[in-house]
């Protein structure tokens, strides 16, 4: 595993592979997607939340947030900083085109009874190193059971024209391959995506979108959407604003010694009117 | 935007035009005067739309082509529709169809040879305008091109645009 994985995952809740009880949830939100000056700018927030957008729990760490920009090259962070409840950056986009900004993460992580202890992989907290699972999780023990996992947290955004060259997947743990571009979304037109699991179609994914601004309304409202056998999900956006889109996604199909293979995926998308 | 077609369809033929006998399509836009604060003058767009929404011509974007650093295109993307057609294929400032903002009052524009190209069909004009501080207002009026004979049609804007006539003039013998 990943050594960010496990105090991320814990923090985050991203799935319920650390802790099953917590809905906190990572997110990476764009102040605006569709940008139109010569090289424009855009500032990001980063922080884990219950409400969606609403900073009040935790920031996002910087560490390990990536940039693809429009032909797949690495883009810098600028301005990183993080206080209390959030980060913030901001990008220059100085290439006409699409920009994915993504932290992921994967690999295996363990639960085994030794002296009638549950025992987890890593431990809570900890930042495992390469070889440190072979080294610290004990292949004989008890109840072993071995999980492939990996999470994702990504968002979008565009100067000038979409491209698509960025958005191509790694095919490495859960990922969202778009069929409509992530930055073309209106209300009125459904939008296409496609879940992968290590490059596979991602079929009974469970999809949650929900919507900003959760304080000003009564309900969630949340969108429940199942991957179909080609990892295809339609969203009918009900409004414009900024979406948060989480995947889960679970089978035994999992590389050996793993017997379980999990995928966690959230993403941000802004909906325009038409 | 508003739907309020006030459609005065004149059927008569043009006298006195521009070029000798080509078709023209003119669009006579108002850009309201308005009592706010803080005024700046709307970025307007119009193009022609095919009825699948792909842009058939491009026909004019105002917006603040002479501020430094072309720091004006950072506001295209407000006409959102217009950006998503067409404009952010663009490499801005395109010659004959980027142009300076233009304040309240009435203006025309005639158009010859961006439409010299366009299939006989089905078209909407469309009008687009956005306002720093200020709003957002789309207009549209179908139309057949070649025009058959001369027309006239009319649409009220609601907040950013003032009243938006397009005429049509068929090619002279």
């Amino acid at each position: 595993m990943n050594k960010t994985l496990a105090a991320l995952a814990i923090l985050a809740g991203l799935s319920s592979l650390v802790a099953p009880a917590q809905a906190h949830r990572a997110w990476i939100l764009p102040a605006a997607t569709v940008l139109s000056s010569e090289d424009p700018w855009v500032t990001f927030d980063a922080a884990i939340s219950n409400d969606i957008f609403h900073p009040d729990y935790h920031a996002l760490g910087l560490e390990g947030v990536e940039v693809a920009g429009p032909n797949s090259e690495a883009v810098a962070l600028q301005n990183p900083h993080t206080g209390k409840y959030r980060s913030t950056f901001d990008l220059a986009l100085a290439r006409a085109g699409t920009y994915k900004v993504y932290r992921a993460s994967n690999g295996p992580t363990a639960t085994w009874t030794e002296n009638g202890e549950r025992r987890r992989w890593p431990g809570r907290g900890a930042s495992p190193a390469p070889g440190d699972f072979e080294r610290e999780v004990p292949m004989d023990a008890q109840d072993l059971k071995i999980t492939q996992s990996s999470w994702r947290i990504e968002t979008f955004v565009t100067a000038g024209q979409p491209n698509e060259t960025a958005l191509a997947p790694g095919n490495i743990g859960l990922e969202l391959v778009p069929v409509t571009h992530p930055n073309d979304l209106y209300v009125g037109e459904p939008a296409s995506f496609r879940l992968l699991i290590d490059g596979e179609p991602a079929a009974g994914a469970k999809v949650s979108v929900l919507a900003a601004g959760m304080r000003y309304r009564d309900s969630q409202l949340a969108i429940e959407l199942t991957a179909d056998e080609a990892g295809l999900v339609v969203i009918d956006w009900p409004r414009a604003g900024m979406y948060f889109l989480e995947a889960d996604y679970a089978d035994d199909r999992a590389r050996a010694p793993a017997t379980a293979r999990r995928g966690a995926y959230a993403a941000t998308f802004e909906v325009l009117p038409l | 935007m508003s739907r309020s077609f006030s459609r005065a369809l004149a059927a008569f033929a043009l006298a006195g035009t521009t070029a000798a006998n080509a078709q023209s399509l003119s669009v006579d836009l108002e850009v309201p005067r308005l009592r706010v604060a803080e005024y700046h003058r709307p970025y307007i767009a119009l193009w022609v739309a095919r009825e699948d929404n792909s842009v058939a011509a491009n026909l004019a974007v105002l917006y603040d082509v002479a501020m430094a650093d072309e720091e004006g295109e950072k506001w295209l993307k407000d006409m959102r529709q217009w950006w998503r057609r067409t404009g952010r294929s663009l490499s801005l400032p395109v010659d004959g169809l980027s142009g300076a903002t233009r304040g309240p009052g009435r203006h025309e524009f005639v158009f010859s040879d961006k439409l010299a190209d366009l299939q006989p069909g089905q078209y909407r004009l469309l009008v687009e305008a956005a306002r720093e501080v200020g709003g957002r207002e789309m207009l549209e009026i179908p139309f057949q091109w070649p025009p058959a004979q001369g027309s006239e049609q009319r649409v009220a804007g609601g907040q950013e645009l003032g009243e938006v006539v397009l005429t049509l003039q068929p090619r002279t013998p």
